[in-house]
């Protein structure tokens, strides 16, 4: 057993509401535990009328639901819903980015092309024709490439994003299995309607379903998405940031902004910057624009902004009283935010008709009015810390420098700098000679049910030791940002001697003057499709498919549903995934064993649970030796 | 007449899940509606008097035992806590009760607790309208693993006598775990 860390920015986070009297979710979880068994194995079907109905573990009672529904079919239709929960969430995301380009290129919308690099690059990919064209006509190309993704009726004419985007190899295995999509919105309402009452029932069917319904969450839920961020906000060049709970200023107007969308806090970044005035005019010495979950990350990535909370840290960053106002969008967004904020003078916004919540003010904000809103939100702000001033905060002088914007194409032009001709040569070298034993994409979400174990820091701690290379996005990014896994320091502290010596080199040649930090932050949850693409380079180059190469994926504080789809997206890949706490599966032995072992002969790649550091990290490095060994390195 | 020993609730602490559909059968049962849906509504909300207490990877439904010699009887000062004569299910006189806590201060099980409504012991009275129509507890009825069962002792120790001759004959048994066995598992390792 791995010993019980608290770790220290958590623990004085924790302190700063006990001292206000404010139960966080760690007393919310108390009183809910011990959770129910039957949900925790996904034997609970609450899908009809006739339920809910829950299956005996132990076999004394009921066998199969009223209906007659096997426990193996009832985990598999709660996944797939789990799954599809996800694939919407990334998918809506998606188009709502598109349609925001759209917008755009129609001048209805106040944003710019920033990254005419990916609309090159994407012209490319697409066979959009480029010569002596503007970048606007281009980019609207592109823009009905992804429309027609999007009002396919015909599914035998596969997706776009898909088929062009996608490894060709791994293609004609999902083309065999069945899983190539058309249009996401069909599959997501033939993922519904099949796992309702009285359709398929059968698990295995169902699990291919949660694979498809993966699959679209990794090519439009992700890469369609993130495609076209880039494209409106600019391609993530390499920059240096600060995180954790200490980048909060007492004496100026702090703006978290929080959930995923860069479409809003790109606005507010912008306007705080305008507002600046208004700002030392109310007495402030400025706007102080912090990230919050991964529309934090966002704006990390392409701005440097300083990074203050992950999503379990969000009520706990509001009891400091010094953040004037929480502005927000969509996804992960804790309903007591709106109560936690209430306490103090924070301002606690809500902007997407789809997020509301009780006692938060609700400024709308859509593409077309952008300005208008987030300078309403930005003055909003002033006028809270106008309120506020002079009044006592308690914000704990905590958090570390983190090197972050790492997207591919920043990790290639570093590359290109040691072989302009080969950029990924150097890379393949160190990993065939060992010195990087492998890669793995730590991603998702912290979760509180492993935070007393610092689950994350630990896990990575661990594979840094024996030479892994470690990418990151999303909550975990913020983990590992917090406790300084992104400086060069970590590289001396923590790599195995291989690691370390690469990173020196890359280091010396990004001009960091100290070795690159060992865990990359290559974005926000969206951006695991960055992971993804930069494993596909790396396959190509090498003449492999991305399943051969030494790579893991990991969860290891899963919460979200999306967290799920894009595990499933991994396995699709042929990636290996390690996740904690356990799916919701474990109540059905054949989908347990299918996700664990069988797997393996579908896709070459399987699932596994560790709910400690070490055993998950131990696992991680025998099954990368594994794909080492295949690949003759 | 001979006199034999009263079923009781035993628990067979591996079967429980936490699902805790006990507790909400057991508010049920002493709500006036006797119905989920009346219960929910009513003012004050009624009680449960079982509770599921998280023990590491386990849970286990805690409630009173109602002992033979039960020390919440001779602790009570008014003659409140009494034994019913015909289930020797040990109840409390919500008449004669004085709140003086002194039946939870003696109870080694924690099965006494207060009713935040009257301020009155409050405890598990083993259902007697249902018991007296030959049904089992609420709490029973409504348990889905079987981790709960209304049983006299003899009966249930003759259950545990079975199972272990049969353990000594044919040897352990050697099924396959189940899926509360791999979570178990899991979570024993943390």
């Amino acid at each position: 057993m791995d010993a019980t860390i608290l770790p220290v920015i958590e623990t004085a986070l924790l302190q700063v509401s006990a001292d206000k009297g404010l139960a966080t979710a760690r007393d919310r979880l108390e009183v809910m535990s011990p959770q129910c068994g039957f949900g925790e194995l996904g034997t609970c079907c609450r899908i009809c009328y006739m339920g809910p109905c829950r299956i005996d573990p132990f076999g004394n009672g009921p066998k199969t639901g009223v209906c007659g529904l096997t426990p193996d079919a009832m985990v598999a239709r709660n996944l797939l819903r789990d799954t599809v929960g996800g694939t919407a969430s990334h998918v809506g995301h998606a188009r709502h980015v598109l349609l925001t380009l759209r917008d755009t290129l129609k001048g209805k919308a106040p944003y710019q092309i920033k990254g005419v690099s990916k609309v090159m690059s994407l012209a490319k990919t697409f066979d959009v024709p480029t010569e002596g064209r503007e970048v606007n006509d281009i980019c609207r190309d592109l823009v009905n490439i992804a429309l027609e993704d999007f009002g396919r009726q015909d599914d035998e004419q596969p997706n776009n994003w898909l088929s062009k985007r996608a490894p060709v190899a791994e293609q004609a295995l999902w083309s065999k299995l069945g899983l190539m999509y058309s249009n996401p919105h069909n599959e997501i309402e033939t993922a519904m309607h099949a796992s309702s009452m009285g359709n398929d029932a059968d698990p295995l069917s169902l699990m291919m379903r949660v694979l498809k319904m993966s699959l679209i969450d990794g090519w439009t839920g992700l890469a369609l998405c993130v495609d076209l961020q880039d494209i409106l906000f600019g391609v993530p060049e390499i920059a240096v940031t600060e995180a954790a709970v200490g980048v909060l200023e007492e004496n100026s107007v702090n703006i978290a902004a929080h959930g995923h969308n860069p479409v809003l806090s790109e606005k507010i970044l912008e306007w705080a910057e305008k507002l600046e005035g208004e700002a030392l005019a109310a007495g402030s010495d400025g706007i102080n624009v912090v990230g919050v979950c991964c529309t934090g990350n966002e704006l990390s990535m392409r701005h440097g902004v300083k990074l203050a909370a992950h999503n379990s840290q969000t009520e706990l960053i509001l009891a400091t009283g010094a953040v004037d106002a929480m502005v927000v969008d969509i996804q992960c967004i804790w309903p007591q935010l709106a109560q936690v904020a209430k306490c103090f003078d924070t301002a606690f916004i809500t902007t997407d008709a789809m997020v509301r919540i009780p006692d938060a003010r609700h400024i709308p904000f859509e593409p077309h009015h952008a300005d208008e809103s987030a300078r309403e939100i930005v003055q909003t702000a002033i006028e809270a810390f106008r309120r506020r001033r002079g009044k006592p905060v308690d914000i704990p002088q905590l958090k570390s420098t983190a090197v972050a914007g790492l997207s591919v194409e920043a990790i290639i032009d570093l590359l290109s700098r040691l072989d302009a001709e080969d950029p990924l040569k150097p890379v393949l070298d160190q990993v065939a000679n060992g010195n990087i034993f492998g890669f793995v994409g730590v991603v998702g979400c912290s979760s509180i049910k492993f935070r007393d174990n610092a689950m994350t820091e630990e896990m990575v701690k661990h594979l840094l030791r024996q030479n892994v290379l470690v990418l990151t996005t999303g909550c975990t990014a913020h983990i590992c940002a917090q406790d300084g896994l992104m400086t060069s320091e970590a590289t001396y502290r923590y790599c195995g001697e291989g690691l370390r010596s690469v990173l020196e080199i890359l280091g010396e040649a990004a001009g960091l003057g100290g070795p690159l930090p060992p865990v990359w932050h290559m974005g926000a949850c969206v951006d695991n499709s960055r992971i993804v693409d930069l494993m596909v380079v790396l396959a190509e180059r090498l003449g492999v498919k991305v399943g051969q190469l030494p790579a893991v994926g990991s969860a290891p504080e899963l919460v979200q549903e999306k967290a799920v789809s894009i595990g499933g997206s991994f396995l699709a890949m042929g990636v290996s995934c390690h996740i904690a706490p356990a799916p919701k599966v474990l109540g059905g032995p054949m989908v347990t064993k299918l996700l664990t072992e069988d797997l393996q002969d579908l896709l070459g790649a399987v699932v596994r649970v560790e709910l400690q550091p070490k055993a998950a990290a131990d696992w991680m490095v025998a099954h990368i030796g594994e794909k080492r060994a295949a690949l003759g390195i | 007449m001979e006199k034999t020993v009263s079923k009781t609730i035993f628990t067979v602490v591996e079967n429980c899940v936490a699902c805790k559909s006990c507790e909400i059968a057991c508010a049920v049962e002493h709500s006036c509606s006797k119905t989920l849906a009346g219960a929910i509504l009513e003012t004050p909300l009624p009680q449960r008097r079982i509770t599921v207490e998280g023990v590491g990877a386990y849970s286990y439904p805690s409630r009173c035992q109602h002992c033979s010699d039960a020390s919440c009887i001779t602790a009570c000062p008014t003659g409140a806590m009494q034994r019913d004569g015909n289930t020797d299910a040990v109840f409390s006189d919500h008449d004669r009760c004085i709140g003086c806590w002194m039946c939870v201060v003696v109870c080694p099980f924690g099965g006494v607790t207060a009713d935040p409504v009257n301020k009155k012991a409050l405890k598990c009275d083993r259902c007697p309208e249902r018991t007296a129509k030959g049904e089992a507890p609420a709490c029973v009825s409504a348990c889905p693993t079987g981790a709960l069962l209304f049983l006299t002792p003899e009966e249930f120790a003759a259950q545990r006598r079975q199972a272990t001759a049969h353990a000594a004959v044919c040897g352990e048994s050697t099924t396959k775990l189940n899926g509360m066995d791999i979570l178990r598992s899991l979570k024993g390792a943390n």
